[in-house]
């Protein structure tokens, strides 16, 4: 038998499996029987999983980088061609490398979890760890059975196949790793909910304690669909950044429900309500991360994204059932604990404007879902194959989303417990009327669409509720004598929380009014034009140039000249191309574009004659979509500001904002 | 509800779910099942290769077995084509016609790709697509068999075999006109 | 004769005068709303008005064609429904069994408004624990920032 690179990796898998599988077990009867002998023998297994599975992933680079095609993998995914960045995110490009990043990500949490929890948590930490453990052992099982990346490829290729060329580009370096870190981060507040219901310590602990994972979370969970529609938009060709397809529906899935936990769980804090709410939503975030791995391996759906089948799928949908049993089943045993003493004191609360949010984000996350797998339903009950995309999810999710935007402008100012009608009129008044102002100009400037109008005069609500709360907060602060910078950045940093959340809040604003115009202000054509002809589009000029061909080390394209002249002369200059690579059937699009603030231009070449004789270009004038970026970046920015640990003072529950009486 | 039958309702809303999904299992999302079962085939007039003129009119009363396909359409087009032009040759002279359609692709390749498998029987580029859409076809390659009435019987979706050229001709041809 | 040929003159004139406007002038924003509607078949999830693949680029050519021959986009998309199936909208039709699709999230969201106002209202019906925290008004205002003043270094 030979040794190499192949049969290292599956050892490397093998064991880190076994030992993933002996700390869950070990792990358990720890913390059932209280001997801290088990529980420090799981702590090392969980580490030595880890050392092996980056180990196998470090192996696995190497042997890309090196261009061993005695891996199954490596021969699939790379040739001779492949550029060196490439060859390196190709590691996580197909279905069993993805896996192992996933497991990566899971074991660096576990040893995370280790180092922080080990002493601060003694009651939940060993069931925490049975639990991280054994998704992390559940990986690894992939990893060794229905997927193993590193199988023997007999005879060894001289070359390659190489990597999907959609994958090459710099969103595959990000994209999947922002979405994995988002998805994976969710195993440990979900680890903690478990622990907390096995061992009956139901109160706010395990939220507070896993308060900064979750945003964590979340946060890498939302920069993830964005890098993906970030990517979609500048790679695919079609000019969108998303299309509701059943893979980006299951990313976004448990998006929607983290953000509805995020937000239900400040009710928990502040009036010890719905705790079995709040488990059951961190139950079903967990499970739909697992839903969306199933859906694009399993291939009981088609979709762009879809990496193969196999029986991996059998292997998930295992595994998720016993989650959601398991965890749904724990929860109906501690239903006693978990019941009761809700108490509201009116319907004009911040505790109804969170029930409210938590509607609707269930709502949208239960439209997506109904959405996605009614095809399956349709095929079982009528035996009838229908599709359902944009048009419905659309429509449906509009109403709801405007909604959730009117909410993100009442949610923060309104009181807790009951708000009176004074504190309705000054934290209200003055952004209504500016919101409608805001859809009267939107009205005044020729936008007839009237959901757009909606949008924008929400957003201007939104936007107005912010302004009003940071500058009356700066305003108390200076007249304590700070300047206004120091009151608002001292403001910032005090309670951080809070303003992190505005922030947040702010950046979903400028994702909203990226998409919303967008959808309403862009337009787009297509023709074929001759050599020297031109086509013209909302003020541009776009003249055909010129057809070339260029050799490229693994692939050939077509690179078609366009120039591009606005009202003052000539613009810039755009080479979209035809990509042919040898491993695929048909060619690939190569868009070129120019972003702009308010507008991008964006050419596609189509059909082409062989003698550069005549070309069909598309040409989008996409509105404000580099908003949606822009709204990426504040995001971060707020994540960043919530996530920031708090000076080290005596921790109290309720945060300065009932008044002080000396 | 009362606790009780809460305690047996949440977990069990789960099962309908985990059961859909797992029936998710038995159906491919790839195979769509073709409307055109037992409709009248679409006339249609292209020209063929070497310029002579196909029309599917003219051919009422034969057994026409209509093959979608492109060079670039790897692996399957080059599985079956050897199967194609065998059962050219085996059931030309007993009132079948096959005819082959290229679409999506170059004439040159195109040529190239029936010079290399030396097909003898018809076959005609779809430059707009007219004919593949009027055929519902989604991917190559296809095949179509056409009964003498003019009806379209079955539908392989993928590389044919000779077995399955085989059974779908002598089921067709024993039908009367 | 020279009946036949006045009515044939007149005859080919009408036809010259009628044969553009048979072929009535279609928009390519019609093009584009129809082909929203349409699943191209090669890419699933993208709309054949979207989709930059040969195929969708062919159907787009279609349904010019057909609109320019006079067909409504209704009966654009019920040709492609005659050749596709059902499967070949991006949404299903709103009828029969596929009545559910459109009609459950919508009843959901309506079940879920009248959950929480039920339990908000059986919530809010117990008198609440501590006497709430009175809002500050104007008077207490001032005093506020007047005691902050005076704190704060």
């Amino acid at each position: 038998m030979t040794v190499g690179a192949p049969e290292i990796g599956y050892a490397l898998t093998v064991i880190g499996f076994a030992l993933a599988l002996w700390g869950a077990g070990a792990a358990v009867l720890g913390a059932r029987g209280g001997r801290p002998a088990l529980v420090t023998s799981a702590e090392r297994a969980a580490v030595g999983a880890w050392a092996l599975v980056s180990a196998a992933l470090v192996l696995l680079a190497y042997s890309f980088l090196t261009f061993d095609f005695s891996i199954r993998y490596v021969a699939t995914n790379t040739n001779l061609g492949t550029p060196f960045y490439y060859r390196i995110t190709a590691v996580w490009g197909a279905l069993e490398g993805s896996i192992i990043l996933w497991a990566w990500m899971l074991g660096l949490y576990t040893f995370i979890v280790v180092r922080r929890y080990r002493r601060r948590q003694p009651a939940l930490y060993p069931w925490v760890l049975a639990v991280m453990l054994s998704v992390l052992a559940f990986f690894l099982l992939v990893m060794t059975v229905p997927a193993p990346p590193f199988q023997r490829l007999d005879p060894v290729p001289a070359d390659g196949r190489g990597l999907n060329p959609l994958l090459e580009d710099s969103g595959m370096i990000t994209h999947p790793v922002a979405l994995y870190l988002g998805f994976t981060g969710f195993t440990v507040p979900f680890a903690f909910a478990v622990a907390a219901l096995i061992t009956g310590r139901v109160g706010d602990f395990w939220i507070t304690t896993t308060r900064r994972w979750t945003i964590l979370a979340w946060y890498f969970l939302s920069l993830g669909l964005l890098i993906g529609g970030w990517w979609s938009y500048h790679v695919l060709g079609w000019g969108g950044y998303w299309a509701w397809d059943p893979v980006e529906n299951a990313a976004f899935m448990p998006w929607l429900t983290a953000t509805a936990f995020l937000h239900s769980v400040m009710i928990q804090e502040r009036r010890r309500m719905l705790k079995l709410w709040n488990l059951t939503l961190i139950i079903l975030t967990f499970s739909l991360t697992l839903f969306g791995t199933f859906l694009t391996r399993s291939g009981i759906i088609g979709s762009v994204h879809a990496f193969t089948q196999g029986s991996i799928g059998i292997f998930f949908l295992v595994f998720l059932s016993l989650v959601m049993l398991g965890a749904f089943s724990l929860l109906a045993w501690r239903l006693e604990r978990l019941r009761g003493q809700s108490e509201l004191d009116s319907i004009f609360s911040r505790e109804s404007a969170f029930l409210l949010n938590n509607l609707f984000l269930i709502a949208a996350a239960f439209t997506v879902f109904f959405g996605t797998v009614f095809p399956l339903l349709s095929e079982a009950i009528k035996g009838q194959k229908v599709s359902v995309g944009a048009p419905f999810f659309n429509l449906v999710n509009i109403p709801i989303f405007l909604a959730l935007i009117f909410l993100m402008g009442v949610g923060p100012l309104i009181a807790w417990r009951r708000a009176s009608a004074e504190n309705l009129r000054r934290n209200f008044l003055m952004p209504v009327v500016i919101g409608v102002a805001g859809a009267a100009l939107c009205r005044a400037l020729g936008v007839g669409n009237l959901i757009v109008l909606c949008c924008m005069g929400l957003v201007a609500f939104v936007a107005a509720t912010i302004a009003l709360d940071f500058w009356r907060a700066a305003r108390a602060r200076r007249r304590t004598g700070d300047g206004w910078l120091d009151a608002t950045w001292g403001l910032a940093l005090r309670q951080n929380r809070r303003y992190g959340g505005f922030i947040v809040h702010l950046g979903i604003l400028v994702v909203a009014l990226g998409v919303a115009g967008s959808q309403a202000w862009s337009t787009q054509t297509e023709a074929t034009i001759n050599r020297g002809a031109s086509v013209e589009l909302a003020g541009y000029t776009i003249r055909f140039d010129d057809l070339q061909p260029v050799e490229e080390s693994n692939h050939f394209k077509v690179v078609g000249t366009f120039t591009v002249s606005d009202r003052r002369g000539p613009y810039t200059v755009l080479t979209p191309a035809k990509k042919f690579y040898p491993q695929e059937q048909t060619p690939i699009a190569a868009v070129d574009y120019r972003l702009g603030f308010m507008e991008d231009l964006y050419l596609v070449l189509g059909d082409f004659a062989r003698d550069g004789s005549h070309a069909t270009i598309k040409v989008q004038i996409n509105r404000m979509v580099s908003w949606l970026w822009i709204g990426g970046l504040i995001l971060t920015l707020g994540a960043a500001l919530a996530i920031v640990p708090e000076p080290r003072r005596t921790a109290t529950r309720s945060r300065p904002e009932h008044a002080v009486v000396a | 509800m009362s606790t009780r039958a809460l305690r047996w309702a949440i977990p069990l809303a789960v099962v309908p779910v985990l059961v859909l999904l797992a029936y998710g299992f038995r159906t491919d999302p790839h195979a769509i099942p073709t409307p055109l079962l037992g409709k009248p085939a679409s006339p249609f007039t292209l020209t063929a290769f070497d310029g002579k003129p196909i029309s599917l009119e003219a051919l009422r009363g034969k057994v026409v077995v209509l093959n979608f396909w492109a060079s670039w359409c790897v692996p399957a087009c080059y599985d079956e084509a050897p199967s194609l032009e065998r059962g050219w040759q085996a059931y030309r002279d007993r009132g079948v016609v096959l005819i082959g359609i290229n679409i999506q692709d170059k004439e040159e390749p195109a040529r190239r790709f029936l010079a290399q498998f030396n097909h003898t029987f018809p076959n005609a580029p779809d430059p707009l697509g007219r004919v593949s859409v009027d055929y519902g076809v989604y991917g190559v390659p296809e095949t179509f068999f056409i009964d003498r009435k003019g009806q379209v019987r079955f539908k392989q979706i993928g590389a044919i075999t000779d077995e399955i050229m085989k059974q779908q001709v002598e089921k067709l041809l024993a039908e009367p006109a | 004769m020279i009946r036949a040929r006045t009515v044939t003159l007149a005859l080919i004139a009408a036809l010259a005068v009628a044969a553009p406007l048979a072929a009535a002038p279609v928009s390519e924003e019609t093009v584009h709303e129809i082909g929203a509607q349409l699943r191209c078949v090669v890419c699933q999830s993208l709309s054949v008005a979207d989709s930059p693949s040969e195929t969708a680029n062919q159907m787009r050519g279609i349904i010019r064609e057909r609109l320019a021959a006079g067909d409504s986009p209704e009966q654009v998309k019920a040709y492609f429904v005659e050749k596709y199936g059902l499967w070949i909208l991006l949404a299903p039709p709103r009828q029969g069994f596929n009545l559910l699709v459109w009609v459950v999230p919508f009843a959901a969201l309506g079940a879920g408004l009248v959950l929480v106002v039920l339990l908000v209202r059986r919530w809010s019906r117990r008198p609440a624990g501590a006497s709430p925290v009175p809002a500050p008004d104007a008077a207490m205002r001032a005093r506020i920032h007047r005691e902050m003043a005076e704190r704060e270094p």
